[in-house]
């Protein structure tokens, strides 16, 4: 589901946060510094919900050129807690280094110096597009909780609203993990003439009962935090910091494996020898938990936060078609890469591979990697040799 | 012939007899496909739209590589991804001795695929019997391992495999018997050391 700082401390360093010895460095091939965009549209933005966005702004990045024949756009979907900025840092930042930086970039995977790499953030976001922060054009305030509610089908027409914009009538691909798989799933469906290859990782077709109850429980954390107040805590000055804490620790823990949870922090004491029989941080999973829970709460709007995982319970393209997913799919033209990760008990590889065989059934074009990685969800930020070296193969296929 | 199908054939010389057997624009599925050269083979030369399934991850990346559609799962969990007819053409190509669950993948083969094709090394060739008969497991071109670390569990003969089929009530279409490269007509199971063939549904007519 995210874009997430422990991956990054798996590599020894970190994501986010003060410049340490840790400090996130640009991997050779980097795209160096980057700036990010906006682009506004004043054209209204007809929602899945019913509701209408009377005009909106889409924070963007690029990397690369794109090609005279415009024939060689990637697009790149983030997922919960991430942003347009995939790859590169700030001239400002040099610390904030793109969430997929180790996968994009001149001579990487997915390389810059072939494909025009485009990383787009989604409306309801809190990093720089029209979201619950923004200001409602109608009162002139926040909108806080008035802000409607987006879903994936939402976000992928106000990207392909961004595509032409841009000059891009065809993506070459649309890529995505996790919430930002699910994009490009529905890049194919929504657009099946404006995408020629579908990159689809960590993925589900829909969520599970258990993965929605997940997401309740971190929604009820945030609404029934004292300082929430009904989403219209901006005028009230504060931030409901303690259901963030919690939404996010609650998050964190689907986001990893046992067994990488175990590698990594064990039962291990925090400063201590032995219990210290009362409820300050024993182990040092809980003190992970917590620095992961305060720094999110510093950084992530609630009602953003609230937005994104209804987006994800919504999503269930199969729902129009009786459940039938291959039926839903039929109408895709692109040609599919998927890719799951056994030890990911969040959207297990049994959901992969659940698309791999509606694709199978609705005769699309469909490649399938399970790759054996220990890292659970989040394995889609690593850069594991047969993954990466699968992306590379495969983008280096895709005709210009 | 180019010099990559001829380089595919030395290698491989079963999968001549495949790609013959498979007719231009079929479509195929190719259990085991190792790197994709015989789905890349029979794209190129039959335009035979393809999917291999590989278990090993190194072997997978090949095939994308390779430009091929691949499935990166066991054979051994069944073909239950792949639905009733789906396929034109089904091929285990030297794969088959080593499935534990053989029964099972090969009643597979045929709800899968309007036609199956299964190729193996014959462990009837009479160097394999010399070689028991002097008191040692065999090894050959065909079977290169030692007893410890081979990956074969299942190995038949000719006859092995036809009844086999009979039992499972698999049609013989066609066999192709070789040995280094050659067809071998005269006692097959003596002298051919690799067997190709083709199957259907149902008993003979």
């Amino acid at each position: 589901m995210l874009e997430d700082p422990f991956s990054r401390k798996l590599n020894g360093f970190r994501f986010r946060g003060k410049r340490t010895l840790n400090a996130p460095q640009p991997t050779p091939g980097s795209v160096g510094i980057v700036e990010a965009k906006k682009a506004s549209f004043t054209e209204p933005l007809p929602l899945r919900s019913g509701a209408v966005l009377p005009q909106f702004e889409i924070a963007y990045e690029t990397y690369g050129e794109l090609n005279a024949a415009r024939s060689n756009a990637v697009l790149v979907c983030h997922a919960l807690n991430a942003s347009h900025h995939v790859a590169g840092t700030y001239a400002d930042d040099p610390d904030n280094l793109g969430w997929w930086d180790n996968l994009v970039g001149p001579g990487k995977p997915l390389d810059t110096r072939r494909f025009f790499v485009i990383g787009t953030n989604y409306i309801g976001s809190c990093f720089g597009s029209t979201g619950p922060a923004s200001v409602n054009p109608a009162t002139g305030k926040p909108w806080g909780a008035d802000f409607p509610l987006v879903t994936v089908e939402d976000w992928v027409e106000a990207q392909a609203r961004l595509a032409e914009r841009l000059g891009i009538e065809r993506f070459a691909g649309v890529i995505g993990g996790s919430l930002g798989a699910m994009q490009a799933l529905q890049w194919t469906l929504s657009f099946p003439e404006r995408i020629r290859h579908a990159v689809v990782i960590a993925a589900t077709p829909r969520l599970s009962a258990q993965n929605i109850a997940f997401n309740e429980v971190a929604r009820q954390a945030i609404m029934t935090d004292p300082d929430f107040h009904g989403g219209h805590y901006y005028e009230k000055g504060v931030v409901p910091r303690r259901g963030l804490r919690i939404a996010r620790m609650i998050g964190h823990i689907t986001y990893l494996s046992d067994d990488a949870m175990m590698e990594k922090f064990g039962r291990v004491l925090r400063g201590k020898t032995g219990p210290g029989f009362d409820f300050d941080i024993d182990f040092e999973i809980e003190s992970y938990l917590r620095y992961q829970g305060d720094k999110f709460a510093s950084y992530f709007d609630a009602n953003t936060y609230l937005r994104i995982t209804k987006a994800l319970d919504y999503y269930d393209p199969a729902a129009d078609y009786g459940g039938d997913l291959a039926a839903a799919l039929a109408r895709a033209r692109a040609a599919f890469l998927v890719i799951s990760f056994t030890s990911d008990w969040r959207f297990a590889s049994a959901r992969s591979r659940a698309i791999v065989k509606a694709l199978l059934e609705a005769r699309k074009i469909v490649s399938y990697l399970e790759i054996d990685a220990p890292q659970g969800h989040d394995a889609f930020l690593m850069d594991d040799p047969r993954y990466h070296g699968a992306l590379r193969a495969y983008f280096g296929n895709i005709e210009l | 012939m180019t010099e990559d199908e001829q380089a595919l054939l030395a290698k491989r010389p079963d999968l001549a007899a495949i790609a013959r057997w498979v007719a231009p624009g079929a479509r195929v599925l190719d259990l085991g496909c190792g790197d994709g050269a015989l789905l890349r083979y029979l794209w190129d030369a039959k335009q035979a739209p393809g999917y291999g399934v590989e278990i090993d991850a190194a072997h997978v990346v090949e095939c994308v590589r390779n430009d091929v559609n691949v499935l990166q799962m066991n054979l051994e969990d069944g073909l239950a991804t792949f639905g009733d007819r789906s396929f034109d053409c089904v091929i285990l190509s030297e794969t088959i001795q080593a499935i534990h669950h053989t029964e099972q993948l090969m009643r597979e083969l045929l709800r899968v695929g309007r036609e199956a094709i299964v190729s193996f090394p014959n462990f009837g060739h009479w160097q394999a019997r010399v070689q028991v008969t002097l008191g040692r497991m065999p090894v050959s071109r065909e079977l290169p391992y030692q007893w410890y670390d081979t990956p074969n569990v299942h190995l038949c003969t000719l006859e092995d495999f036809e009844d086999f089929c009979r039992r499972l009530g698999l049609r013989v279409l066609e066999r192709l018997v070789l040995h280094a490269g050659r067809s071998v007509n005269l006692m097959p199971n003596l002298l051919g050391s690799l067997a190709v063939y083709r199957l259907g549904c149902g008993a003979p007519s």
